[in-house]
């Protein structure tokens, strides 16, 4: 009774009604998701991972506006079968600079996280612009406008990366003078296919030898 | 658009809501036929930059949750809080700017996403500009909501606004902290967190938005029109409490069971599979007690479609919070995860619940805003028919196609080999593919009847002019003294 004696307070009063819904709904984000924020393991880079180059960066930004995530995801998980058919499962390591992560929930077409090297880049350009020329029965979308524009058109690359230096992202001065110059001539799919050949390169071969699969 | 209305209630705006929820529902449905019928014609998109299944998708989802559920939100809360209080709403101007402002947030949004604006988060893909217009509506919705009732005539505050009141608080604590971001240009940022912690984040978000917007919300919605509808009060109000404080203490926990076996701490994942087990006891209580609450007004379902729609509604609620549980197991999950299982879970809830109720509400309260019959009941029955065939016929094949992507996928021969190339697997999937698009095509054909039966309803027709009901003495605020009543009898 006890219980419904509270309620009938809080059902009476429009104030304490708020606040007791905040309260009892702040509790489990506080619990469960501030002690992520702050682990370290999650935070920490693998010794081998490394900050995307102005290309990678361009590449993964295109990544996400053409909605590639939709369809992939980025993440290997600890399974024999998911090993064997894609490599190496994620660590947490490898994903300390991916603003925002590139998880994804649904895998209408394989994952994509130990992409890169898998393929040349003249396999990626060709299937990127008509999937259905390498792959028949595919039913991944043709992507022709990446080879029609310009890297250097698909946003600022130094604004990019003086925002992501303040997140903590460990670009030089040179790193960002350097940048419009490094994407000079590129079209935007010479920047995909750099970032997709990166993909899933970052992981520490130390912690690989250890053990695989569960 | 009459502001002051001389003390009569804001039903004006009610209806302008329903109407531009309708509109939504057809526009963001057709999208959902569309991208299904990509899966069987990839080259559907006609190499357009803009009908790019990766673009389409979020636009999809961003306009049936954004803009048909949260328009249809907006409507009931208005039209319930207002009755519920017996007063006018608190800002009506507010209101009616929340109304356009959101409407528009939706459209430009919408056209943002096609352009590639995006920030990628599930559900939270609208750019920076676009999130601080939508804090800013949602701040000026809860002003509008919670002015009225602390302005209300009667002393108990009624159970649906508690799940309005969920929605309004939450959804905008989530809003705020998954998107905080550095703006790099008008239509690209940076999110604030990164990788892992970047994906705890958005899934404590996207899973409540579920729960908060689409279970909570549109309980509120059941729990207003439920009542009202089978002319029966709660079956246990009581049960409705417990139901509503266990509901909004435990759904939060449960976002993790979105990553499991992905690289996020072991204790996150199984605190959220065990959160997720324990929602189900909340789940189900609000599920029987709506089943009880019906029990007593059996045979009006023979001759009311408004009903029927409800009560299905309630039947595929009970599904889906069910099957969300037993996919959070990991084991269950480890076969779920990333396939079509997800996407007929999403839909069991997004039709057979979400849709269904919407619908049945607004059969019952459309001809009630302009004192007119329905004009069909013959075609809101064809609707029935059609909606619950597309739901089931959607579900089915998904499950169907989930299951063996989910088993084919990780299927090993003895010597450890793979059993199956993903290429093959995706091939075998063409028939699944195919009925969903007829599901889907049905379903459409389905929310068309309404839009066509309701504009015919209100064609030519005014929302009715009601103020509010006086209000029986022992409830009566402020004047009257302090009496021990239950927002249950007030309701019945
Ligand atoms: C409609 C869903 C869909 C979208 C969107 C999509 N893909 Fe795919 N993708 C697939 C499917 C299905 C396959 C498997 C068939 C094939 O290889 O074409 C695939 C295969 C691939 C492969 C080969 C993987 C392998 O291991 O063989 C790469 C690389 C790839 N996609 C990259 C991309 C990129 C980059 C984008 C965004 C520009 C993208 N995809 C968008 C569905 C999609
Ligand atoms: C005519 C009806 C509908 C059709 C044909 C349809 C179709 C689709 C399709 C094809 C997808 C993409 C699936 C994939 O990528 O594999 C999708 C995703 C989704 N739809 Fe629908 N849809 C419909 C109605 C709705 C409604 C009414 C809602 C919500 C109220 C909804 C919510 C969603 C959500 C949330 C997703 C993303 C699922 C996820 O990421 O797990 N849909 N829909």
């Amino acid at each position: 009774m006890n219980g419904l004696g509270l309620h009938k307070k809080l059902e009476e009063n429009a104030g304490l009604l708020i606040f007791g819904i905040l309260f009892v709904s702040a509790i489990g984000g506080l619990v469960q998701i501030l002690p992520s924020l702050f682990q370290e393991s999650l935070s920490a880079p693998m010794a081998t991972t490394r900050v995307y180059d102005a290309v990678e960066l361009t590449g993964r930004d295109i990544y996400i506006r053409e909605g590639c995530h939709v369809c992939h995801s980025q993440q290997v998980r600890p399974l024999v079968a998911e090993v064997e058919r894609y490599g190496p499962y994620s660590r947490a390591g490898e994903f300390v600079y991916d603003r925002p992560f590139l998880w994804g929930s649904k895998r209408t077409g394989p994952d994509l996280h130990r992409i890169g090297g898998k393929y040349s880049n003249r396999w990626h350009e060709v299937h990127l612009l008509d999937p259905r020329s390498v792959v028949p029965e595919s039913i991944m979308p043709a992507y022709p406008w990446l080879a029609e524009r310009a890297a250097t058109a698909a946003g600022d690359i130094q604004q990019k990366m003086r925002v992501l230096r303040r997140l903590g992202h460990p670009y030089t001065d040179a790193d960002i003078t350097g940048a419009p110059a490094r994407l000079e001539g590129l079209r935007e799919l010479d920047a995909l296919v750099a970032y997709l050949q990166m993909l899933g390169t970052g992981l520490d071969p130390a912690v690989t030898d250890e053990h695989e699969g569960h | 658009m009459s502001v002051s209305n001389n003390g009569y209630y804001h039903d004006g705006l009610v209806l302008r809501l329903v109407q531009f929820s309708v509109l939504w529902a057809v526009v963001a449905m057709s999208v959902g036929v569309f991208i299904a019928a990509e899966f069987l014609w990839p080259t559907l998109d006609l190499g357009q930059f803009w009908l790019s299944f990766g673009r389409l998708r979020p636009l999809h989802t961003n306009g049936v949750i954004f803009g048909f559920g949260v328009s249809a939100l907006m409507a009931t809360a208005f039209y319930s809080v207002q009755r519920t209080s017996h007063v006018t709403l608190f800002l009506p101007k507010l209101a009616w700017f929340c109304c356009y402002a959101w409407q528009l947030t939706v459209l430009f949004g919408g056209i943002s996403l096609l352009a590639g604006w995006t920030s990628s988060k599930e559900y939270a893909e609208l750019e920076w500009p676009f999130d601080i217009a939508i804090a800013v509506i949602w701040v000026c919705f809860g002003i509008v909501f919670f002015g009225t009732i602390a302005r209300r005539r009667i002393r108990p505050i009624y159970i649906s606004n508690w799940f309005y009141g969920g929605l309004i608080i939450v959804i905008a604590m989530l809003h705020i902290v998954n998107n905080l971001a550095l703006p790099v240009s008008i239509g690209k940022s940076y999110s604030l967190y990164a990788g892992a912690q970047d994906a705890i984040v958005q899934w404590w978000y996207g899973h409540n938005a579920v729960g908060f917007l689409l279970t909570g919300g549109f309980l509120g919605m059941l729990y207003y029109f439920l009542p009202k509808q089978a002319e029966q009060p709660i079956w246990s109000y009581r049960l409705s409490v417990v139901a509503f404080w266990a509901f909004t203490y435990s759904y939060i926990w449960a976002g993790p069971h979105h990553l499991h076996y992905n690289a996020i701490p072991e204790w996150v994942q199984s605190l959220g599979m065990v959160m997720s087990l324990v929602l189900l006891a909340p789940s189900w209580a609000t599920m029987i007690n709506g089943i009880m609450t019906v029990s007593k007004a059996w045979p009006k379902l023979k001759t009311d479609p408004a009903l029927k729609f409800i009560v299905l509604s309630l039947a595929f609620y009970g599904l889906a919070t069910f099957e969300g549980p037993m996919m959070a197991i990991r084991s269950v999950n480890v076969v779920s995860h990333f396939t079509d299982w997800t996407i007929g879970h999403v839909h069991s809830g997004a039709l057979g619940w979400n849709a269904l109720v919407t619908y049945g509400t607004f059969y019952f309260l459309v001809p009630r805003l302009v004192g007119a019959e329905l004009h069909s009941t013959r075609l809101a029955n064809l609707h029935f028919v059609l909606a619950l065939a597309g739901t089931l016929l959607y579900i089915l094949s998904m499950w169907a196609a989930g299951v063996s992507q989910g088993l084919l996928w990780l299927s090993v021969d003895k010597l450890g080999e793979l059993s199956f190339t993903f290429r093959d697997i995706m091939t075998g999937m063409k028939p699944y593919y195919a009925l969903r698009l007829v599901a889907g095509l049905m379903f459409l054909s389905g929310t068309v009847l309404m839009a066509y039966n309701l504009f015919m309803t209100t064609r030519g027709r005014q929302p009715l002019q009601c103020a509010p009901a006086p209000v029986p003495e022992p409830w009566r605020l402020p004047e009257s003294g302090y009496r021990t009543v239950t927002a249950k009898q007030v309701n019945a």
